[in-house]
């Protein structure tokens, strides 16, 4: 048994314990070292749970030795976003306001991967309520990416990223409103998917917006991600929202090459906006599938420039409404010197919510507030229509849509957070593709000079993820360079 | 959603002589509990009366990252109640988010239908001192019920109860077209008993299963403008809403006339003091910032749904009324008593169906089976006496087994008993004497021991023949045929 | 001169029930004001005759049968209640004349 099964992909170490060759538990015990070893640098993890994910690597054991068929992500390590509820541990959704709360019951996504077998090592850092890009707005701690621990890993799902990009589990599950499963997948050099909305029940997934999130996986390898959708996937009663459609085998579709396949270039995204390390790597991509026969065609993407202010009157709007109910009455932080009803409100919320979800929130009540509906919500949502069409008409010309990920490479922590306008600026490739409920896929293309990791994303038609993963796949094995491994440091 | 438009009009000084006078504008808004086994977005059982907070689970406590589904039967049920209502359903309609705070909330949002109701522009017809009218339905949504708070539990602190949260609930709101008190309460009662033939909810206002609020303002006699109206609350039974709409169109008078202004508010029925307290709220309050809500896609309601549920629709009381006054000849009166509720309704339709004449069945059941109803605090679907089984007790009096009299007793026993009419009838030996000869020889015994009350009759006292009838009663031990007895007495003491 | 006043940003606080103290209000009258007028981007594009996206996806008709499932033991309903006492949630008593629907 090596130490290096944290290295492994998903794929890897499930066909090692359905044949065998390694044990759940011992898997699970090099996993448990490994976090040991970096995670007092990444700070990636919120909660550990160690005695959890032995008993259920024990339990997989377990039903092999009795001959038992096992799951697909058979032993798998996976670390859950704080905002997955579970029933075990805590979910805080990195917010005080839920700092003790214990959810009686588990998502719909967490039964899925318990009942394929996976083995939960804990929860992971996310910015709070699943508002930010840095991961900074965590009300718990910050955490630091494996590239670079002085810079962000990206958000709000950072601490997925961190964990998988650092070897620290071999799948995280996280959740994507306007980019927040690609974006830290981008900055931490690893592969992150969001499926097309609908795809994936969000039935436990703590609501930030609801005709915007969605679950997804961020993992090392392109296979793991379609491995994990194959489980997650697929219609939910609990959840009204999610398609009726049914599911393929995502890893059936990594086969053949990209000959005649056309990829669109969006010529609103590669403007001056976008940071010449980040141009140059994404064009060598593009180049590589250029090179392997795919058609190289330009787009255009016309309500490109109004696509930002779309999305923060829209999840704004919805998040004013998905957080009201944290009030201190049922669960939740109640302030201790609150003596009205007027005050348990009042008082609750405003401390126990950050800085970022207090701006939201004041945002999303203006927006839909008496005199102002018409002339933000309700043209939002016009223009969220316009946006989609752009899209139906670009894949008329095109069947995958190429481009960057994020303006920039990682950052130092605090160079954005004083400026949130300009923060939410840094969103503008990843969040067209929640408002046309597109699925969309970041995957690694190298590195900038400083060492930090650039990614590519592609989009494609809504519920064809068996397209944008063969892709992306085609892409990952055909690059010619290994992204290596992030130094901690 | 009235369209009653907002205008702070004052009643200008009038010299003192003149008296103008004032027409109530009135309309309803009715909350109706719909008796869907399952609350509307959650598989919850919707018996509230199991003990606090055990028909609860994440979707109606309104935890992190519950989702609502939204209750099929729900929707059939609404589309009902709309279709009694003569609305329009919509072929496609939404739910929508209503934004406000408040403990009895769970997610301090309610899942409502703000500008796309399922159901809208119906009508109702109500009859009030023998007139009828015709009001105006403006709407009838679906949305879910909030918990339930109770004040009792003294040191500062009210408890919350949920398992009332997330009830379907179907809110009915009228057109301003109601003029009076006394229309409100017609009003009520027509609506409950079309929701009871329908059998969509409990309709009792006790249990909370039916709340009214009344929107109020009047008007110069005269005027089409609307005066600022005032939502009048917390009314606990029909007659509540008609003494608080009585004492609201008062007190809106009383205010005009001494020269003040109707503030727009809302206000509540103070049962004990019998006046209205105004509640004022803050202006946000109201501010609910409705929008779509987007964990629920659209309703689309098409043409064969519609069909499916209007032809499954029961007769509804108005039509069932007029059928019963033609096909069976009754009064209008009679009609309106036996249809009051359709489990009378369809007890009587069965009894005649049984064979019973029409007008002496609707006789039976609505004095003396009522009256035994009444006295044992029974409903008539708990009566141990089936239909048929009073159709059989009519047909004994009808072939003169027994009296009209002795039938009442027999009613009494089999009430009590279930037993059949015929069983009770043979057991207790009260077939009634209809043989002439044992009718005769009683008569002529009662005759010849009364030659008093013979020569009081005889000299014109028409009132003594009671004084025979009783007698012959007495001795025929109750059996006697009456009008046997009746013929043969007078021919006997004319003759 | 910001998108939004003072007096516009204590009326959506206390809809919103926060409390913000004098330093936080002028924040945000600067950083909402800010983002508001980034919004205003949306005015120049004619939006005539578009139908909202109000729903994600083209679904309709999502229903549940009516049938009762087993809800969350009493124990775990009150699990996480902030003050219950044992039957029932607590809070600061409720007065008359608050907001009810």
């Amino acid at each position: 048994m090596t130490m290096d099964w944290y290295w492994k992909s998903a794929s890897e170490i499930s066909a090692a314990v359905r044949s065998g060759v390694v044990s759940a538990s011992d898997i699970t015990e090099a996993q448990l070292r490994r976090i040991d070893e970096v995670d007092g640098r990444i700070d990636a993890y919120t909660q550990r749970w160690d005695d959890t994910a032995r008993a259920m690597a024990a339990k997989v054991d377990k039903k092999a030795s009795r001959g038992e068929a096992l799951g697909p992500l058979a032993g798998v390590p996976v670390g859950l976003k704080e905002l997955l509820c579970t029933r075990v541990g805590k979910t805080t959704c990195a917010s005080k306001m839920l700092e003790h709360f214990r959810s009686p019951y588990d998502a719909t996504v967490v039964k899925r991967l318990e009942a394929a077998d996976a083995v939960f090592l804990g929860k992971v850092n996310m910015d709070e309520f699943a508002m930010g890009s840095s991961t900074e707005n965590s009300a718990i701690k910050v955490t630091r990416n494996p590239w670079n621990l002085k810079c962000v890993p990206g958000g709000s799902s950072g601490g997925s990223a961190a964990a998988v990009s650092a070897g620290e589990c071999a799948i995280s599950l996280g959740s994507d409103t306007g980019g927040s499963i690609r974006q830290p997948a981008c900055l931490c050099g690893c592969v992150g998917i969001k499926p097309t909305y609908g795809r994936v029940s969000r039935y436990g997934l703590v609501a930030f917006a609801s005709s915007l999130d969605q679950i997804g996986p961020l993992t090392r390898t392109v296979e793991d991600a379609a491995l994990t959708l194959n489980v997650i996937c697929g219609r939910d009663e609990m959840d009204a929202t999610s398609a009726d459609l049914p599911v393929p085998d995502f890893t059936g579709a990594l086969t053949g090459d990209v000959r005649g396949l056309r990829i669109g270039l969006p010529k609103e995204y590669f403007t001056e906006a976008l940071s010449e390390p980040m141009r140059e790597r994404i064009e060598q991509a593009v180049d590589a599938y250029r090179a392997n026969g795919a058609e190289i065609v330009e787009v255009s993407l016309p309500c490109s420039e109004y696509a930002i202010a779309v999305y923060y009157i829209i999840c704004t709007a919805e998040a004013s409404a998905n957080l009201a109910r944290f009030d201190g009455v049922r669960y939740g932080f109640r302030h201790p010197e609150a003596k009205t009803m007027q005050d348990m409100y009042v008082m609750s919320k405003s401390a126990a919510f950050g800085p970022e979800v207090r701006r939201r929130i004041m945002l999303g009540t203006y927006v839909l507030s008496s005199g102002y509906y018409d002339a933000y919500y309700l043209k939002a949502q016009k223009v969220r229509a316009l946006i989609k069409k752009d899209f139906d008409a670009a894949f008329e010309k095109c069947d995958v849509i190429a481009g960057p990920t994020s303006p920039t490479a990682s950052f130092e922590f605090g160079a954005k957070s004083d400026n949130p306008l300009e923060m939410y600026l840094s969103d503008i490739y990843t969040i067209s593709v929640n408002l046309a409920t597109l699925p969309g896929i970041s995957i690694p293309c190298g590195l900038t000079d400083a060492g930090l990791p650039v990614g590519m994303q592609l989009m494609a038609r809504p519920f064809e993820e068996e397209l944008l993963l063969k892709t992306a796949h085609f892409y990952e094995q055909n690059r010619g360079f290994d992204m290596g491994r992030p130094p901690i440091a | 959603m009235s369209k009653t438009a907002v205008s702070t009009w004052a009643a200008p000084r009038l010299p003192e002589e003149s008296v103008m006078k004032y027409e109530a504008v009135i309309g309803m808004e009715v909350h109706v509990e719909i008796n869907s086994k399952s609350k509307v977005f959650c598989a919850c059982p919707t018996d509230f009366h199991a003990p606090p907070n055990t028909n609860v689970c994440p979707i109606c406590l309104g935890m992190p990252g519950a989702l609502p589904v939204l209750n099929r039967d729900m929707v059939d049920k609404s589309v009902a109640v709309g279709l009694a209502l003569n609305c329009k359903i919509s072929r496609w309609s939404k739910m929508d988010r209503k934004n406000y705070f408040y403990p009895d909330l769970a997610k301090n949002y309610q899942i409502s239908q703000y500008d796309l109701p399922l159901c809208h522009g119906g009508s109702i017809e109500i009859e009030v001192d023998g007139e009828t009218r015709r009001i105006g339905i403006t709407r009838a949504h679906m949305e879910e019920d909030t918990a339930r708070n109770t004040h009792t539990l003294g040191g500062g602190q009210s408890g919350i109860d949920f398992n009332r949260s997330g009830v379907p609930l179907l809110e009915i709101v009228t057109e301003p077209d109601i003029r009076s008190a006394a229309e409100a309460y017609a009003y009520l009662t027509a609506l409950k008993q079309i929701l009871q033939y329908l059998d969509v909810s409990d309709c009792n206002m006790e249990e909370g299963s039916l709340r009214a609020e009344a929107n109020i303002s009047i008007r110069p006699e005269g005027r089409a403008e609307f005066g600022v109206k005032t939502e009048v609350k917390n009314v606990a039974s029909f007659s509540g809403v008609q003494k608080a709409i009585d004492y609201e169109i008062a007190r809106q008078e009383k205010v005009l006339r001494e020269g003040g202004v109707i503030v727009q508010e809302t206000r509540g029925w103070d049962a004990d003091r019998g006046i209205t307290v105004s509640q004022r709220l803050k202006e946000s309050a109201h501010d609910y910032r409705y929008f779509p809500e987007p964990d629920l896609p659209p309703i689309v309601v098409d043409e064969s749904w519609e069909n499916r549920i209007r032809e499954g629709l029961p007769e509804l009381p108005a039509p069932r009324k007029k059928r019963l006054e033609s096909q069976y000849g009754l009064s209008a009166y009679d009609a309106h008593v036996i249809t009051l509720s359709k489990p009378v309704a369809d007890y009587y339709e069965a009894v005649v169906a049984a064979g019973a004449d029409p007008k002496k069945a609707s006789n039976w059941l609505m004095v003396e089976l009522q009256a035994l109803l009444s006295a044992a605090k029974l409903e008539i679907q708990a009566c141990k006496i089936g239909p048929e089984a009073l159709a059989a007790l009519l047909k004994l009096i009808d072939t003169g087994l027994i009296s009209g009299k002795i039938a009442k007793e027999v009613l009494v026993e089999m009430f009590d008993s279930g037993l059949p009419p015929d069983t009770i009838v043979r057991d207790k030996g009260l077939s009634q004497i209809s043989d002439t000869g044992a009718i005769e020889a009683a008569v002529k015994q009662v005759i010849d021991a009364s030659p008093e009350q013979v020569a009081q009759f005889k000299a014109g006292k028409d009132k003594v023949f009671g004084y025979f009838v009783g007698q012959v009663m007495k001795a025929t031990r109750g059996k006697g045929n009456p009008q046997l007895i009746n013929d043969i007495l007078r021919r006997e003491l004319e003759g | 001169m910001s998108k939004i006043s003072e007096k516009d940003v204590s009326y959506v606080a206390a809809l919103a029930q926060l409390r913000l103290d004098d330093a936080a209000q002028e924040r945000l009258v600067r950083e909402m004001g800010d983002i508001l007028a980034y919004m205003d981007k949306l005015n120049s594009l004619n939006t005539d005759g578009v139908e909202p996206m109000m729903h994600a996806l083209e679904m309709t008709n999502v229903l549940r049968d009516d049938k009762t499932g087993a809800p969350l033991s009493h124990e775990d309903a009150l699990m996480n209640a902030p003050v219950d006492n044992g039957d029932y949630f607590i809070v600061p008593k409720i007065l008359e004349g608050e907001e009810g629907g």
